[in-house]
Order: structure tokens, then sequence, then C-alpha cells
């Protein structure tokens, strides 16, 4: 299986970068899901400009209250890095949860970030941990929302000028902590997403003072579950509080049903899942 | 395109399209064939290799994305005729059936034991989730590895099930 003929650029630098972008190329940083796609024809672009050599975008970064991740860390990096297991567990879990060994070394978590695949991991633990994205191009560099940046499947909010360089999230503070948990595609916790969890919290005095929740998997895009955090917060985060906020885990996502699952147990899976999640990011909040 | 990279110790250059997968190269220029081809999709881990000492699917990266980078592929593992501890452990303990899958085990194996040469068993299968075996011999493909880490330690193997209790 090869792709379609196209131009191959491995620029040396961002601006480089963005001179050979167009209006018919792809950016590739691990191509663990362009290659595949364009093997399978479903994309053919002319150009494919190659970030994998740039210099200086693969590295995790404590900047004092944030950490930011840049475009070439890979799954396997952020899933063993002690600063984003320490901050950021949803995320870190996220990655470890993502494919396998091979795909892990290869893989990005911008790189599966950009690609926003309706069931992809790393989605909505970037949206529960309030993650910010960088969005870069020869004009300027814009700042995304996490909650802001998936927009339908297979489509974020960056133009085809720009590249996701970066995310930046904050660390977490005292009575803060997160957690993602899924039911895979294969069985237990391997591939994609059916239903898949990402939880944030902030407990203080006895109580839940702040929360976020994403659900991917089940809907067109990871979304945040506001009716959920709305539930949690001021709850005491009591096994029932939580599994009577974990009720609201779809209210306002369209369920699609797909080979995984029908729209009625896809529902109830996010439910369960969203009763997990919450209680693991409760367990991890210090 | 030229590319150049360390394929088993040795320097390899070529001229390849842009298009052409790693595995290609691997198999059709430089004629090692052990590194299989199986789903070409991503998921089987058939053409698994080691590059710059992770194993990776060699059916999902270009060849030019490899360029200046180091290879091992199971070629490169047995040396002076002496096997490596890992196809020693699934010769002894019948790792293999049809033996198609074989290649991209023993690669992603390879990798494990040089992280960790005293993995679990829980470790090993973690290792070898992107490995697909249709033989479905994932029982003796385990043994087969904690048969090699113990040669790996200087500790002698477990004996093979089919020796427990008789
Ligand atoms: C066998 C297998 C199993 C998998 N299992 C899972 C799983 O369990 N969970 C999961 O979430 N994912 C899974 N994936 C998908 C994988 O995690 C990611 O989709 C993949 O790693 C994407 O990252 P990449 O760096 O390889 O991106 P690429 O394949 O290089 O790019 C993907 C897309 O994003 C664009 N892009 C990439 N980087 C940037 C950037 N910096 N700026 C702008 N655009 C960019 C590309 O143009 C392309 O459209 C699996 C993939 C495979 C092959
Ligand atoms: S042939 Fe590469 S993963 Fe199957
Ligand atoms: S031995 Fe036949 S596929 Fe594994």
């Amino acid at each position: 299986m090869y792709p379609r003929e196209f131009d191959y650029v491995a620029p040396a630098s961002l601006d480089e970068a963005f001179g050979a972008l167009g209006d018919d190329s792809k950016v590739m940083s691990g191509g663990m899901s362009l290659l595949p796609l364009m093997k399978m024809r479903l994309f053919s672009p002319a150009t494919v400009v190659d970030i994998g050599r740039i210099p200086g975008l693969d590295a995790i970064e404590d900047s004092g209250d944030h950490i930011s991740v840049g475009a070439l860390v890979r799954h396997a990096d952020t899933a063993t890095s002690d600063l984003i297991k320490a901050n950021a567990a949803a995320l870190a879990t996220a990655a470890s949860l993502t494919g396998d060994v091979q795909v892990r070394n290869r893989g990005t978590t911008c790189g599966s970030l950009a690609h926003a695949d309706v069931a992809a991991d790393q989605p909505a633990a970037v949206i529960a941990l309030g993650a910010t994205m960088f969005a870069q191009s020869a004009s300027g560099t814009r700042e995304i929302a996490a909650s802001d940046f998936f927009v339908d499947a297979m489509t974020s909010a960056l133009r085809s000028d720009e590249i996701l360089t970066g995310i930046r999230f904050p660390k977490a503070g005292p009575g803060e902590g997160s957690a993602y948990d899924k039911l895979g595609r294969r069985g237990g916790r391997s591939d994609y997403a059916v239903a898949g969890v990402a939880a944030w919290v902030k407990k203080s005095n006895g109580s839940i003072e702040d929360a976020r929740v994403a659900v991917t998997g089940v809907g067109t895009k990871p979304t945040l579950a506001a009716g959920v955090a709305e539930a949690l917060i001021g709850s005491d985060g009591s096994d029932a509080a939580v599994k009577s906020a974990a009720e609201k885990a779809i209210d306002g996502i369209t369920v699609l049903e797909d080979l995984y699952g029908s729209v009625e147990y896809k529902s109830h899976l996010a439910k369960v899942y969203v009763a997990r999640a919450v209680k693991a990011a409760l367990a991890n909040a210090g | 395109m030229q590319v150049s990279m360390t394929v088993n110790g040795g320097e390899v250059s070529g001229d390849v399209e842009a298009r052409t997968l790693l595995v290609h190269f691997i198999r059709e220029n430089l004629h090692l064939t052990g590194t299989h081809v199986g789903c070409e999709s991503g998921y089987c881990g058939a053409c698994t290799v080691i590059l710059d000492s992770k194993p990776v699917k060699s059916c999902s990266m270009l060849a030019v994305q490899a360029e200046g980078s180091s290879i091992t592929t199971i070629e490169g593992l047995a040396s002076n005729g002496e096997l490596h501890p890992v196809q020693e452990g699934f010769w002894e303990r019948h790792g293999l059936q049809c033996g198609f899958c074989t290649p991209g085990m023993i690669m992603s194996s390879v990798a494990l034991l040089e992280e960790n040469d005293n993995p679990s068993e829980a470790e090993i299968r973690h290792s070898i989730e992107g490995n697909l075996c249709r033989c479905t011999g994932y029982h003796n493909i385990v043994k087969a590895v904690e048969y090699a880490g113990a040669k790996v330690r200087g500790e002698e193997p477990p004996p093979p099930d089919w020796e427990e209790g008789s």
C-alpha cells in the first residue's frame, strides 16, 4: 500500500515550514495517523511538510506555574514524564493508554490533538486540564482554548497555514487533581476510546470547589460535560454525589452509534466512565 | 531522493521515492526480507524494527524519515552464528507456529529486555500489545521472553511448561 506521489520537505526551522505550507499540503509530525490515511488514499496532499527535524520542539518545560509540551513530544515521553504525571495525570494516563509501544514511540501528543479523531484520548485530557493551544503561522501565534479547539470529527480550529507548535496547561495547585479512564475498542483500556473521560477537580474544605470533565469517543467531538461539572461543584464529592453528577454525562452531546456500540450502550458507558474518572481525580487531588 | 542510514551496524544508502515506506526500503533495496509486511496499516507489528533504540512500525514511516538514524532488523540480532537470547528463547520455548509475526515479536521483545531485563508477565504482555499473532501463540511467546530475560540476566531459564510437574 503506497500513498500517491507527493513532494516531501523536511524544513529545518518553523519559518521554513510556514513557507512550505499551502492549500494542498499536510504537516507531518509522527505520521502515525497521516501515513495510514495517505496509504488508504483518504488523504493525498501534494506536499508533506515533515516538522520532525525542526529543533526545539521536543521539550516538556516547567515554566513555574505552567507546563508546556512542544509539538514533537511523543506519547511515550508524555506518558513517562514525572512532571506531567505529578501535575496532569489525565494527560499522562491518556498518553500511556494510546495505541501500543510502537505507536507511542512515534506519535506525538500535539499530532493527536491536531488530528482531532472523535475517539482519541488526548483531546479529553487537554480540555479537562484547561489547556491552551498555540497555533502558529507566518503571521503570528493564536492562543486557542482547548475547549474551543475541537470543532467537529477530524476537524480542529487550526487553519491550513498553521502549525500547532505546542500546548500549555496549569500545574496542579493545592487540592487539585486529574485523571483519565476509558473503555478501549479492543476491550480493557486498549486502542481508541469507545468512551473515554478526563476529569479535573479542585477540592477545598471538604467540598469540590471547581471541576472540568470532558468526554471523548461517544459523539462527533470531545466535549466539555458542563452539566457534570455544575453538579459536582459545591458537592462533598461522595460516591453518591459523583454518581448523581455522572447522570449528566451526555447532556448536550449527540451520542452516535458506531461499530463499537449503540447509542444506549455508549450513553451508559459515558456515565460509568465519568464516575470512574471523577473518583480517580478526587483521589489524585492533593 | 537519496537516503542514508545505519542498518545492523553498516552504513547503507539508496535512491527512493518520497512515498517509499521504510519497510519497503529495508526489504526491496536492502534485500533484508526478515522484516515482514502484514496489515500495512499500523496494527499488526510484523514490520517492527528498532530505530534509535526504540521499536517502531516500519510500514508507518517513510524511508526519508529514517534518514540519519540507526536501525536494527531481525537479521542484525544473531552474531557469529549465535542466536540472540530472544531468538534462542523463541526456539527453545516454541514461541512460533507459522512464524509470520515472529520477527516483529522478537524485535519488540529485544527492545523490552534492553530497558528491563526482568519484566513481569504483565509487562511482557503490555510490551507486545502492538504485535498480533494470528496463530495466537501468545502463551509460548511470553514464555520465550521469560526464557530470554533469564539468559540476559545470566540465570538458568525456568523449565518449559511441558516438563513442569512431569
Ligand atoms: C495502531 C494504532 C493505534 C492507535 N491507537 C490510539 C489510541 O488508542 N488512542 C488514540 O488517541 N490514538 C490512537 N492512535 C492514533 C495516534 O495516537 C495519533 O493519532 C497519532 O499519534 C497522531 O500523532 P502524529 O504525531 O503521529 O500525527 P501525524 O500522523 O503526523 O498527523 C496527524 C494529523 O495531524 C496533523 N498534524 C500533526 N501534527 C501537527 C501539528 N503540529 N500542527 C498541525 N497539524 C498537525 C497532520 O497534518 C495530520 O492531519 C493509534 C494509531 C495507530 C496507528
Ligand atoms: S505491517 Fe506494519 S503494523 Fe502491520
Ligand atoms: S506464529 Fe503465526 S502469526 Fe504468530
